[in-house]
């Protein structure tokens, strides 16, 4: 906790007033003390604080009573405590989607089954390719980190990765590969490599305890239980990620004898698909509109020009801007998005419930108290149709910008 | 499209390779969703000349239902129940002339892992590409597909032949099985080598387990801290906000978050 101390004026000059109503909780009178006759003297009426709605509280937590006098910063983010593996007994090693760059909440359940499999002995190694904007591996658990940066590995290319995988089973002799079972590419990767190293996984794991694992079979309607492999493709929530431990997450040479292989797959890179025909639910990209839009052709022309699919709020729905399939929201879809740019929505209560699941949220808002802004990491206060038409213009000027550089 | 891409390429082998699946909330048995439309997509390209294969129990009638989407004939290797058929597939594969196998990318019954097309991929020393959803273009034994990304997004690939593709729910839906045909169809059997699999046999299949659910699990020193856990607002600690500036400052805040989660195309 920070120890500058703040000073408030406004007690200051209640402390001045001997007429304020809220005078004598500002007077230092000793809680205890010890009388003359050696007895110790309680004061009742010093204990506890006058709350926001001017009633006495008492706060026996004792987080309270510190703060009486004098007013602080916020406190600091606490510091877990650091788990060090010095000289691993063996590796664990987890394979992370990496969507986004990010680790996944599925990364991060499938990092605390690692850190349950690695004991106290073992570290867990993550293996990334591509570049990454995660600040937070080591409070997900990572002991050791392996990042392959170079360039053919940083596009859709499952054969090479699969060859630099073996590379280090070669080299680290792993007791256990973790993939996640995603669609997300963790799937494919974990199935080649199985294919590769002629193990066999277990897959769709869902939890494992005591040496066994059980996974989902078929489609769904059995379980597997066999004994655990050392190949495992884990399903999404198969165990809870680390929380109370910070890791060291040091960085990890790669191994040097990468065979090359000729990729007998090229890719040719994503292909525009019209994102109105994207299902709201699973759409990666969402531009939502409420009732603080005023200009709606230029809400859908800014739709067209972001790529993004469109939603709505109830409102907007009602108000017959936009059709009931698109609403977002408890009553309507619940969306996944990586990225919620919601306009001109204050965010009720139903409306938040929907984006849930979302990543990151930007709103563009008049208001800035309103619960959206409250819920989003990027909020923009300001005339909607202003802010959509610089931002149409700023995308415009980057589109043409990129062709003149290409040119 | 489609028929540009079924006569452009007349001469080309394609086999589908089929299971028995089951009704989701039956079991009944009935033809796998994902192997039908690995069908449906071989009939799209190779028209007649498309093989059907099947590994498995020849007189198992669920198999007729492949038949009747317009196939004279589909082959049957002969295995037991819970053999393994990845050798008996390779073999008979290794002697065909196949250019091209389509599967569904997970079996609806048995262990469902969805290793068989991976297995097969590294076997015959095939390159192999995952949810298949359109062959675009095939010529100089280079094929152009695309292949289904999560959230409804597509890939281009070039890929070169023989390869082996499995199929998820993006490929386009299977056409749905007449009758007549289903009964004229035929069944062909082809003898096999049963393979058995012991860690199936020495672990059986269970009937699955509800899963447990995930409890937000609040470790709360003081009672205080309980209280805020259990009382407060969700909210996403403290976004930027940006106040009073022109609208273009705004814009450019939103177009480089745009950019760095990498959204806009």
């Amino acid at each position: 906790m920070s120890e500058i101390i703040r000073r408030d004026p406004h007690a200051e000059w209640i402390a001045r007033n001997r007429l304020h109503p809220l005078h004598a909780t500002l007077q230092k009178s000793p809680e205890r003390w010890m009388s003359a006759a050696g007895v110790v003297r309680k004061n009742p009426h010093a204990v506890g604080f006058i709350g926001p709605e001017g009633i006495k509280r008492i706060d026996r937590s004792g987080a309270q009573s510190a703060s009486a006098g004098k007013r602080s910063a916020a406190p600091a983010a606490v510091q877990l405590p650091l788990h060090r593996v010095e000289q691993p007994a063996f590796h664990i090693c987890v394979v992370p989607d990496m969507v986004g760059g990010r680790l996944s909440s599925h990364d991060k359940d499938l990092l605390g089954l690692a850190r349950s499999l690695a004991g106290n002995n073992g570290a867990v190694l993550a293996i990334i390719f591509a570049e990454h904007k995660e600040q937070a591996f080591d409070t997900a658990g990572v002991d050791r980190l392996m990042h392959f940066t170079d360039d053919s590995l940083a596009g859709y290319s499952p054969e090479l990765r699969v060859l630099a995988l073996s590379a280090v089973e070669a080299q680290l002799k792993p007791r256990h590969w973790l993939l996640p079972d995603s669609r997300n590419g963790g799937g494919e990767l974990g199935r080649r490599l199985a294919a590769k190293l002629s193990e066999r996984p277990a897959t769709r794991v869902w939890q494992v305890a005591d040496g066994q694992c059980i996974g989902r079979a078929g489609a769904g309607r059995e379980d597997s239980q066999r004994a655990l492999p050392r190949l495992i493709l884990a399903a999404a929530e198969c165990a809870s990620p680390v929380s109370e431990t910070r890791h060291e997450c040091l960085a990890m040479a790669t191994p040097e004898n990468l065979a090359h292989g000729l990729p007998r797959i090229e890719d040719c890179g994503a292909v525009a698909v019209d994102p109105a025909l994207i299902p709201m639910a699973e759409a990666e990209f969402i531009l939502s509109g409420g009732n603080g839009v005023s200009d709606w052709t230029q809400f859908h022309q800014a739709a067209e020009i972001l790529g993004a699919t469109e939603g709505a709020s109830r409102v907007a729905v009602d108000d017959g801007f936009m059709p009931r399939n698109r609403q977002v929201g408890a009553t309507g879809t619940w969306v996944t998005a990586r990225v919620y740019l919601a306009v001109g929505i204050s965010g009720a209560v139903q409306h938040l419930q929907g984006i849930g699941a979302c990543d990151k949220v930007v709103a563009v808002n008049k208001d800035a108290n309103c619960d959206m802004v409250k819920r989003a990491d990027l909020s923009v206060i300001g005339d909607s149709a202003a802010i959509l038409g610089a931002l149409i213009a700023r995308i415009n000027a980057h589109r043409h910008g990129g062709i003149r550089d290409a040119a | 499209m489609l028929h540009n891409t079924a006569q452009a390429s007349p001469a080309l082998n394609v086999v589908a390779l089929v299971s028995v699946g089951a009704h989701p909330s039956s079991g009944r048995a009935r033809r796998a969703e994902q192997d039908a439309r690995a069908v449906e997509l071989g009939l799209r390209l190779a028209g007649e000349q498309l093989e059907v294969l099947h590994a498995g129990d020849p007189q198992q009638p669920a198999l007729r239902s492949y038949l009747g989407m317009g196939l004279q004939q589909l082959h049957v290797i002969e295995q037991p129940a819970q053999a393994d058929v990845i050798s008996a597939l390779h073999d008979y594969l290794q002697d065909s002339d196949a250019q091209l196998i389509l599967t569904g990318s997970q079996a609806e019954t048995g262990e469902g892992s969805g290793m068989l097309p991976f297995l097969l991929a590294e076997q015959l020393g095939w390159p192999m590409v995952v949810g298949l959803t359109e062959v675009e273009h095939i010529g100089n034994g280079i094929a152009q597909v695309l292949q289904a990304l999560p959230r409804g997004q597509r890939r281009r690939l070039k890929v070169r032949l023989p390869f082996i593709a499995s199929l998820d729910n993006a490929a386009p839906a299977a056409r749905q099985s007449a009758f007549g045909p289903a009964r004229r169809g035929e069944l062909l059997s082809h003898a096999a080598e049963a393979n058995p699999d012991a860690l199936l046999s020495e672990s059986p299949l269970q009937p699955a387990r509800p899963r447990p659910k995930r409890l937000k699990i609040i470790t709360a020193k003081t009672g205080a801290e309980r209280m805020k856990a259990a009382t407060a607002k969700a909210s996403g600690g403290g976004g930027q906000i940006i106040k009073g500036d022109s609208p273009e400052a705004g814009a450019e805040a939103i177009f480089k978050l745009l950019v760095d989660e990498g959204v806009l195309r």
